[in-house]
């Protein structure tokens, strides 16, 4: 079990490195007009070329980068370019908006996916009908546009919540509650429906096997056999369907933020990359990245914990 | 171009799987879904292609003086906040999202499906390094790195694209691989290496058939996804300023919203009915191959269709039939059968009536489509959820678990005898273990469940099991896993826990047909002593007339769901009166000359009348 | 071990045999660093003259499918030779295989994925024709011929696979490895996953081609009373040896090996005394087996 981990840990740290680099190596060929665009139009041509020593502009891709990640790996990620705000500092502000967006939303997804898709694959009928046609409408619609909806419809039509926010989480929390509810709905229907699909065909696959129908012989209840047996084993699919709408919701999530004025992560990815403030871009990277390594770890602890095949080897 | 030129094309691929594929695109337009979103399609390619002729502004043309108008017969659709006419943005919007929308999907097939093929076909390092590849590439979120991309190369739809497409061809790479893997050791590969085919023949012939019609799915999600990202990033404002696209609009309407929401719905319902056409015809197409392979299982188990008009079976058992003695378990003139789509009843099991006493074993033989095994779940109750009772009943101890009016096995009053009194022997040893329990706690759930004792006693009792069915380590067995046990250990298993419970009828359906001679010899021991020390009846389900005389006190034969023939066992095996038990016992090899003819006469072609022509 | 287990091939002369097989090991690699690979087979012997038929017995695992495979090109050989009319096809490349491709053939067991289901059997049966460089019109007649041979309607050829029984696939298949008149068959289990009297219908078939056109075949199954049918001499596998091997009648009647022995007496026959008679020997060799192990267990 520990070597188990420990191996998947090397692999994302080697993941890690590797995507760092890539990024690294896009963002050099952004970085010609930089200085100027930091120091604005009226700046000199020495005051420029000054600033491009400070921030190291004028060296080589490989040494630049090293030198990053020699103080990345100190804790160290630099500050903005643009507003001298330490890059880490910068993160653990927005990080916790952003964070309990997506994994309110996943919880959410989870449980009703969950339920949907199992009573879709146990009495079929209308239920099924209903999931499958739901799904088509929420994978119709981009998060992004159902959060545009919603907000027309709800809060700019009927006043029924606050159409933006600017209030942080320790602003007292019914306002917060408040201004999460739309652009966690929005996410939740986007997702809830391809996910309650994905469990509806893993349950009912674990429904037609063999073990089944020997369990149902030996008077197991169904009750049992659905929520012990069927449910166990069609969890790793599910898994991997949320683990990968996870990852996708940390990049949506971006554009929900701009429609809410949450203050997330989001906003701080659109300015660092557009401005081409590379420090921030790569503590937004780093930070996504080993979110991402961190779940997909746990996705596979609770896999290996479900399967003893996959356990024993 | 559409998802429909994609597929026209497909079907002009091979020659000859061009039968099949039009059959698909049938299906996929009478399926009213497929026909709308083919329909959608169409239009909005239609749209895109004639963007010039039917838009009558440039769509950056702005007329200042006419900002945020109402539709007019110039501005059909109304103008934006600079008076551009949101028509006209509309359809050359058609044109930019369609075009992005393939360029992905272009570059997502264009990495992901050689990569895919190669990786699937020929495994090794390639195969490695590529899964490395894939793994990073899916744990990056999308919109982030093409926020850096777009860093990098500055706001370009068309290198946006690219970047997205690189990122979803490990969606196409995993597609095509597992779909390779799958076919790579199948034997008509193995008989196309064998005749002498190249690599490349058999992957344009053997492999390329099999990815084609998921790799069409995916592309319309894939485009869907596209699309759906491409007017994100427009709407965060990062697209190019001068091209009008759907995002652009969103975000223009999105700011506007107090002053004109029309403004919003134009875009969000072309974006809304193109992904969702996408996602339509994707489900259209599955539906419609899903269909497609249906048709072999039902050929598959087999054969004569009978349907209810049947005359009533030939041989009547009348001591059987008409008795009102009381039996273990009396099963009389049952037949099952399947609705069809055109109404009508596919009967598998036709007038079939027999009884079983404790401490009698009686053996059910026919060939696979007999309808022995239906017969079988039919007393189990664990008949196939569309299965329906057409007539006859099945009384076990003298209560009806179908009554002669009843179209289904009662559940409730089964469960009151299934895992107590009957229990179940099934085939396959292995696929009838749950592999996530270890089998001690399978041996001991259903003791705790239905003799009502506590854990440590059933425990106790499973341990005592194990060791009756002949496993010498019984610790170590309770504590394994299914998969680390061999299949005829498995199936002692499953023989314990089927006598777990002391029943007093015990039905098994072809339980050593999966086991080597040598286990198999050893489990009809097994079950021979088991059933004359417990003293239980036993309905063996089998082909073999081998087992039926080794373990059978009196046979049944069945014939396409008609009982033919039933009675002692030395009787059938040694006198056999109809026709087809007469043949199925000639073609049993045991006793014959060897190296010559069992049914024919020489001619080669004879051998077809024997046949059952399923299919033809 | 026995008496005619081993060399005897190599002792007899090599060029009235179509199929030589000497020392034959195969071997699998495993996944991971630097572990040993399996060893599926290991120092096979057999040899086929032309219009034989060689039986191959087993149980599952024995190896027996690898040894047809590994005749066929489709399994690792790491050590000894195969020689197919006097040509060393050990390692042949696919080029070699191709012209191999006329004289050997293969049927395997399942004719359901035996056959591309997405290809109609005219296709199918012209795939080796056209690899052979046959005009398309040429194959359409040999196809024709074929079908007739094997006993299926000519307008089969417009079908597509699921539209036929196993039976009739199966008969499909044996019309594949006929289309080029070959030399020998590797008949894989061909007759496993059939019903009873399709199995007789089949091996029928088997035997009429052997009689029309002498080709030889390498027939493996697990069935004892199959091979003893169909085979004019029979091997017998275990654990990826062969532990035995002689003709048909003095297998069955005189088998030397504890397995061949015990497999013998473990197909029920079907007639109640019998069996039990079968039974009783069983339960009898079986006790004497086991007191021979423990007798030569400390020893060894």
């Amino acid at each position: 079990m520990v070597t188990f981990i420990l191996r998947k840990l090397a692999a994302g740290v080697v993941v890690l490195a590797a995507i760092s680099f890539l990024t690294y190596f896009l963002l050099y060929f952004s970085s010609a007009n930089i200085a100027r665009n930091i120091l604005g139009e009226f700046a000199s041509q020495e005051q420029v070329a000054a600033k491009e020593i400070e921030l190291g502009l004028d060296q080589a891709l490989l040494p630049r980068f090293f030198a990053w990640a020699g103080h990345a790996l100190t804790g160290d990620l630099g500050t903005s370019w643009f507003t001298s705000e330490p890059v880490a500092r910068a993160l653990m502000t927005r990080l916790p908006v952003t964070l309990t967006v997506v994994i309110v939303s996943i919880i959410f997804i989870a449980i009703i996916a969950t339920a949907l898709g199992m009573a879709a694959a146990v009495k079929r009928g209308w239920i099924d009908k209903a999931v499958q046609s739901a799904a088509v409408i929420g994978d119709a619609i981009p998060s992004f546009v159902m959060a545009i909806i919603l907000v027309t419809v709800f809060a700019i039509q009927l006043k029924l919540f606050p159409a933006t926010s600017s209030i942080s989480p320790d602003s007292g929390s019914a306002a917060w509650i408040a201004s999460l509810a739309l652009p966690v709905l929005a996410i939740v229907i986007n997702g809830v429906t391809s996910a309650a699909q994905q469990i509806r065909s893993a349950v009912i696959k674990q429904l037609e096997k063999d073990y089944v129908r020997t369990l149902r012989s030996r008077g197991i209840s169904e009750r049992e056999i659905l929520f012990k047996h069927v449910l166990r084993s069609a969890a790793p699919a599910g898994l991997t369907v949320l683990s990968l709408q996870f990852i996708g919701m940390l990049g949506g999530v971006v554009i929900i933020e701009q429609i809410f004025a949450l203050p997330g992560m989001g906003a701080l990815a659109v300015q660092s990359t557009t401005m081409g403030d590379i420090p921030l871009v790569m503590g937004v990277v780093l930070y996504t990245v080993v979110i991402v390594i961190i779940v997909n770890l746990l996705v596979d602890l609770i896999n290996g914990w479900l399967n003893p095949k996959v356990r024993v080897s | 171009m559409s998802e429909i030129e994609v597929l026209a094309d497909q079907s002009d691929v091979g020659q000859k799987g061009t039968v099949v594929r039009s059959h698909v695109i049938k299906k996929i337009l009478k399926n009213p879904m497929g026909l709308i979103a083919v329909g959608i399609l169409t239009l909005v390619v239609l749209l895109a292609i004639l963007a010039n002729v039917l838009a009558p502004f440039d769509p950056n043309f702005a007329n200042i003086g006419k900002t945020l108008a109402n539709p007019d017969s110039t501005n059909l659709l109304g103008t934006d906040s600079v008076g551009r006419d949101v028509w006209s943005r509309l359809v050359f919007g058609a044109r930019t999202t369609l075009l992005s929308a393939l360029l992905c999907a272009a570059v997502a097939v264009g990495i992901g499906l050689p990569a895919g093929l190669i990786a699937g076909y020929y495994a090794g390092k390639f195969d490695g390094v590529a899964n490395w590849v894939v793994n990073i590439l899916m744990a990056l979120p999308g919109i982030i790195v093409l926020l850096t991309v777009r860093a990098a190369f500055g706001p370009s739809v068309w290198i946006s694209m690219v970047a997205f497409g690189i990122l979803l061809s490990p969606g196409y790479f995993r597609l095509t691989r597992t779909a390779v893997q799958s076919v790579r050791n199948e034997l008509y590969v193995d008989a196309a290496r064998v005749a002498g085919l190249s690599d490349a023949s058999i992957i344009a012939r053997h492999i390329f058939s099999v990815v084609r019609a998921p790799i069409i799915i995916q592309t319309a999600i894939v485009c869907g996804v596209a699309i759906s990202i491409q007017s994100g990033l427009e709407f965060l404002g990062l697209g190019d300023p001068t091209v009008a696209t759907w995002g652009v609009m969103l975000s223009e309407g999105f700011k506007n919203v107090y002053l004109n929401p029309t403004l919003l719905l134009w875009p969000a319902l072309a974006i809304g009915l193109t992904i969702g056409a996408l996602v339509l015809l994707g489900n259209a197409v599955r539906d419609a191959l899903e269909d497609a392979e249906k048709i072999k299982p039902a050929k598959r188990g087999s054969v004569a269709a009978l349907n209810s008009r049947t005359a009533p079976g030939r041989t009547q058992n009348e001591a059987v039939a008409a008795g009102t003695e009381h039996h273990l378990v009396k099963v009389s003139h049952l037949g099952v059968g399947y609705p069809q789509a055109d109404g009508s009843v596919k009967k598998v099991v036709d007038d079939v009536s027999f009884h079983v006493d404790r401490g009698e074993v009686l053996g059910i033989v026919g060939e696979s489509g007999s309808g022995k095994s239906q017969t079988a779940f039919s007393i189990l109750g664990l008949l196939p959820e569309a299965a329906r009772i057409v007539g006859g009943s099945i009384q076990f101890d003298g209560k009806y678990t179908v009554a002669p009016t009843d179209d289904s096995v009662s559940q409730s009053r089964l469960s009151e005898f299934r895992g107590k009194r009957i229990s179940y022997i099934p085939q396959e040893p292995m696929s009838n273990l749950d592999p996530a329990f270890t089998i001690g706690h399978q041996l001991v759930t259903p003791m705790v469940r239905v003799l009502k004792i506590s854990k440590s006693e059933a425990k106790k009792r499973a341990l005592k099991l194990l060791d009756d069915v002949g496993i010498r380590f019984p610790e170590k067995t309770f504590n394994a896993y299914p998969h680390e046990v061999s299949g005829g250990m498995a199936q002692r298993v499953l023989i314990a826990g089927a006598i777990s419970c002391e029943p007093d009828l015990i039905i098994a359906d072809e339980p050593t047909t999966a086991l080597d001679v040598t286990v198999q010899a050893d489990v009809l021991d097994l079950i021979r002593d088991l059933q004359k020390s417990l003293n239980v009846g036993v309905i063996l389900v089998t082909h073999n007339f081998g087992v039926v005389a080794d373990l059978c006190d009196r046979v049944a034969v069945m014939q396409d769901g008609r009982m033919v023939e039933e009675g002692d066992v030395r009787e059938i095996l040694r006198n056999p009166q109809d026709p087809y038990t007469q043949k199925l016992l000639g073609s049993m090899l045991e006793g014959k000359e060897p190296m010559t003819m069992l049914v024919s006469a020489g001619a080669s072609a004879g051998g077809a009348d024997n046949e059952k022509e399923a299919g033809l | 071990m026995t008496r005619t287990q081993g060399k005897r091939s190599a002792v007899e002369p090599q060029g009235e045999n179509i199929l030589t097989v000497d020392n034959l090991d195969v071997e699998y690699p495993l996944k991971g660093f630097r572990r040993k690979p399996f060893r599926a087979l290991t120092d096979i012997n057999i040899h086929i003259k032309p219009g034989e038929t060689l039986g191959l017995v087993g149980e599952s695992g024995s190896g027996k499918t690898t040894l047809g495979r590994a005749i066929l090109g489709l399994a690792p050989i790491s050590k000894g030779t195969v020689v197919f009319e006097g040509n060393d096809i050990t390692q042949a490349d696919r080029k070699q295989r191709r012209s191999l491709g006329r004289d050997l053939q293969v049927v395997f067991q399942d004719p359901y994925t035996s056959l591309n289901p997405s290809l109609e059997i005219g296709d199918i049966l012209a795939e080796p024709l056209g690899v052979q460089g046959q005009s398309p019109e040429a194959a359409r007649k040999r196809v024709r011929e074929l079908l007739d041979q094997v006993g299926l309607p000519s307008d089969a050829i417009n079908r597509l696979p699921r539209e036929f029984s196993g039976g009739q696939r199966q008969r499909i298949a044996i019309a594949r490895a006929l289309a080029l008149s070959p030399k020998l068959i590797v008949c894989d289990e061909p007759v496993s996953a059939l019903d009873l009297s399709t199995q007789a219908v089949v091996l029928d078939l088997f035997l009429q081609i052997q009689k029309d056109t002498g080709v030889s075949y390498l027939f493996v199954s697990h069935d004892l009373d199959v091979v003893r049918h169909i085979s004019h001499r029979v091997a017998v596998m275990y654990h990826g040896e062969i532990v035995e091997q002689g003709t048909a009648e003095q297998i069955t009647r005189d088998p030397q090996h504890p397995y061949t022995q015990r497999l013998l007496l473990a197909s029920p026959v079907p007639d109640p005394d019998r069996q039990a008679k079968r039974r009783d020997e069983r339960h009898a060799l079986l006790e004497v087996q086991r007191l021979e192990e423990a007798s030569t267990l400390p020893v060894s």
